[in-house]
């Protein structure tokens, strides 16, 4: 299999001569330490950027600069020193990569670790993948299949300049830079991400798959994916992050922007496994995400799936703007905090066209003196008459030190509309946790087993191949909470 | 050497005596039942043997093959052959009974040092058994015991105790919430599985069960200990006078 041309040159252009002249030597495969004006136009120059997204970064940057950071989710963590971290990393890539054995075998090392067997990948699955190590993207597959039905499917990087008009229509139409602080902080500083278009009528005959993996310590991974179906469309996309581990605090904050023309369907599905700190909360990745999608199109379609088990801390809210008449929104959540994670995530469900459906099912699951907290807003604006909205927050305490808690934020601005709201708070009893150790089971599996029974309607969603390796993870997360 | 051996065993549950050194042998291919009143140590002796946490022994010891069980945990008891059919069945929302019982059969396997079965295989093997024991491949999907009858919780109690082939089953009041029925499908499902090479020890309040399920012996526990023993016109001694007559004789 031979890599793509793209690959070739993106790794080409990350070691040519630089010729900006200002900042940092010229082979740097990374900006200096912290963030400026010159940060910025360092990152956009490294990538060739043209003017119009210089100046986008630079808008946000300004932006970036007047705003706060957000202090209402209920995690704790220590301040962070947005000078203290490189915002630019390139991967120690060789070039010249003619195949994919000729990846790096310590990459791919890694992700076999990840129960992540590339050529299976390929072969079997027949997942095109987008791999982002650190921020350059170094293989990518599947392009020429998805290529003749029209998809367009590469890292954003190289469809601002492969697509310009289209990235230049949509970036920061569904997360305007000034949406929130690391939305604006991700716009001025994002180095690569996804970016894929799927044209009119065509339903795209793959599940698209990217895996992210934090490598290079203290570089903050800034992803950004945008996804456009165009009318009568359809697309599934996976996402599965996982980091190794650090003792310093890594900073992640992507920002995914979906758009859903009429009777287009986008089902986005997460495995987020980013290193969690220890058992005393030292280390771990701070993930603060903003993910949405507009359904601007009538009877269009946008679905989240995610499975939360990593991370420090995690701050995110995939959401759904339903503007098109019988738009549906969908968010399936399991969130797992163990140890001394904290997770503050859910979803905003905002109703503006008629008859719009939205269905929220979220599962929290909390062991050691982890918080978990399911925040969700559902909002049915003036003219979204006849919608509807359905929301089942459940919450799963292991052990005594940990907490659950759930804030959900109600706004009806018609009367013609329903929403239901249902939230339960159980523990895995002694006695579930008896009969399947009296049947042989060891505690771990017994645990895992009654969990992923807790979670089975979100894990549901996950496409096949997700599904099974996002049970093993929801085992291993909570290894050592029981017994 | 007995295949399940009890001595002196003497457990305290909240400070209160409520084995007060019971003795108790069984052998390969033999069918114990144990009789006796509310609240005589019935359900306690069947925890303890399982090894439930709480339910740890105070003095004596119990031994299967040979082997000291108080070191073991529940769930090594239980690969090693230990079975208890639950008086009530616990419900595990969400979690397939077919799935369950792969993990379970396959725990057991690895133990014996067995190849684990694959899905198919096991799949196969499940529904031959279950259609034995008129247990319906669609309670197979549902999730272990949620919205099941009695009668349904019960068979599948009995229909794991099948996949696993233990050495030694411990039937808790297996006839409670039974009607004569289910009662029969259920009995006729564990004396299938006598053989030479393992035992039952059967828990019940009532003799009905007895008549269906026919023991070897049987003994009348009161109060924490056996009281009296002997063969299945025992427990028609129960049926006619009551336990207050034999704990009175006693």
């Amino acid at each position: 299999m031979v890599a793509t041309q793209e690959t070739i040159d993106k790794v080409k252009e990350v070691s040519s001569t630089y010729k900006y002249g200002f900042v940092t030597d010229l082979e740097a495969e990374k900006a200096p330490l912290g963030l400026s004006e010159d940060i910025v136009k360092f990152i956009s120059h490294k990538k060739k950027e043209p003017k119009w997204l210089l100046e986008w970064r630079l808008k946000a940057y300004k932006k970036w600069l007047t705003m706060k950071e957000p202090n209402w989710a209920m995690v704790d963590f220590p301040k962070i020193n947005f000078q203290d971290i490189y915002y630019y990393s390139a991967p120690k890539t060789k070039p010249k990569l003619n195949s994919l054995d000729e990846v790096d075998p310590e990459l791919l090392k890694t992700y076999e670790k990840l129960g992540i067997p590339i050529k299976e990948q390929e072969v079997l699955a027949g997942v095109a993948v987008d791999y982002v190590f650190d921020s350059v993207s170094v293989a990518t597959t599947f392009r020429e299949k998805l290529a003749k039905e029209g998809i367009i499917f590469c890292p954003i990087s190289e469809a601002v300049h492969t697509h310009p008009s289209l990235v230049k229509k949509y970036i920061g139409t569904v997360i305007p830079i000034s949406d929130n602080y690391y939305a604006a902080l991700n716009s001025a500083v994002f180095t690569d991400g996804s970016f894929v278009f799927i044209p009119k009528g065509v339903k795209c005959p793959m599940e698209l798959s990217t895996y992210f993996r934090i490598n290079e310590q203290n570089s903050g991974q800034f992803e950004r994916t945008l996804i456009i179906a165009e009318d009568n469309t359809y697309v599934s996309y996976l996402e599965g992050c996982t980091a190794p581990q650090r003792d310093e605090n890594q900073l992640h904050a992507a920002v995914v922007e979906l758009v859903a023309m009429n009777n287009a369907e986008i089902k986005y599905s997460t495995v987020q496994n980013w290193y969690p700190g220890d058992k005393d909360g030292k280390g771990g990745i701070y993930n603060f995400v903003t993910k949405r999608g507009n359904c601007l199109g009538k009877k269009s379609k946008i679905s989240w799936t995610q499975v939360e088990t990593g991370s420090a801390i995690t701050w995110k809210y995939p959401s759904c703007v339903l503007k098109g008449d019988d738009s549906v929104g969908e968010f399936y959540s399991v969130a797992v905090a163990n140890n001394a994670q904290q997770a503050d995530t859910g979803t905003k469900m905002i109703h503006i066209g008629k008859n719009t459906k939205s269905t929220i099912i979220s599962k929290g699951i909390s062991a050691g003196k982890a918080q978990n907290t399911y925040r969700g807003q559902v909002q049915i604006q003036k003219n979204a008459k006849g919608s509807r909205n359905f929301t089942q927050c459940d919450s799963l305490l292991i052990g005594d030190k940990c907490g659950a808690h759930t804030v959900p934020y109600i706004n009806q601005f018609t009367p013609n509309a329903r929403i239901e709201h249902e939230a339960t708070t159980s523990k895995i009893s002694e006695d579930q946790l008896f009969y399947c150790l009296q049947r042989g089971l060891d505690t771990e599996q017994a645990t895992s087993l009654i969990v992923n029974g807790f979670c089975k309607e979100v894990m549901k969603e996950l496409p096949m191949e997700f599904a099974v390796e996002a049970q093993k993870l929801i085992g291993i997360s909570l290894e050592g909470s029981v017994g | 050497m007995p295949l399940l051996e009890i001595k002196n065993a003497e457990l305290k549950l909240d400070g209160k005596d409520i084995l007060k050194g019971l003795s108790l042998s069984v052998n390969k291919g033999e069918v114990h039942a144990i009789m006796g009143p509310n609240g005589s140590g019935k359900s306690t002796l069947s925890y303890m043997l399982a090894g439930r946490d709480g339910y740890e022994l105070e003095g004596g010891e119990v031994f299967l093959e040979g082997q000291s069980l108080s070191k073991m945990e529940a769930d090594e008891r239980a690969r090693s052959g230990l079975f208890l059919a639950f008086q009530y069945p616990v419900e595990l929302p969400g979690v397939g009974g077919m799935s369950f019982l792969r993990e379970a059969v396959n725990s057991r396997r690895k133990f014996l040092g067995e190849e684990e079965l694959d899905h198919l295989a096991f799949v196969k093997e499940a529904r031959k058994v279950a259609s034995k024991m008129f247990v319906k491949d669609e309670m197979l999907k549902r999730a272990v015991n949620v919205g099941f009858s009695g009668g349904e919780k019960k068979r599948f109690e009995i229909l794991q105790m099948a996949m696993l082939k233990p050495k030694i089953s411990i039937l808790d009041e297996t006839d409670s919430g039974l009607d004569v029925d289910a009662l029969k499908i259920v009995s006729d499902g564990v004396n299938a599985q006598r053989n030479e090479d393992n035992a039952i020890v059967v828990i019940t309040h009532y003799q009905r069960l007895l008549d269906y399920i026919v023991p070897d012996f049987v003994h009348i526990l009161s109060d924490g200990n056996i009281i009296k023993s002997g063969g299945p016109e025992l427990a028609l001694e129960v049926e006619k006078n009551g336990y207050a007559g034999l704990i009175n004789a006693a």
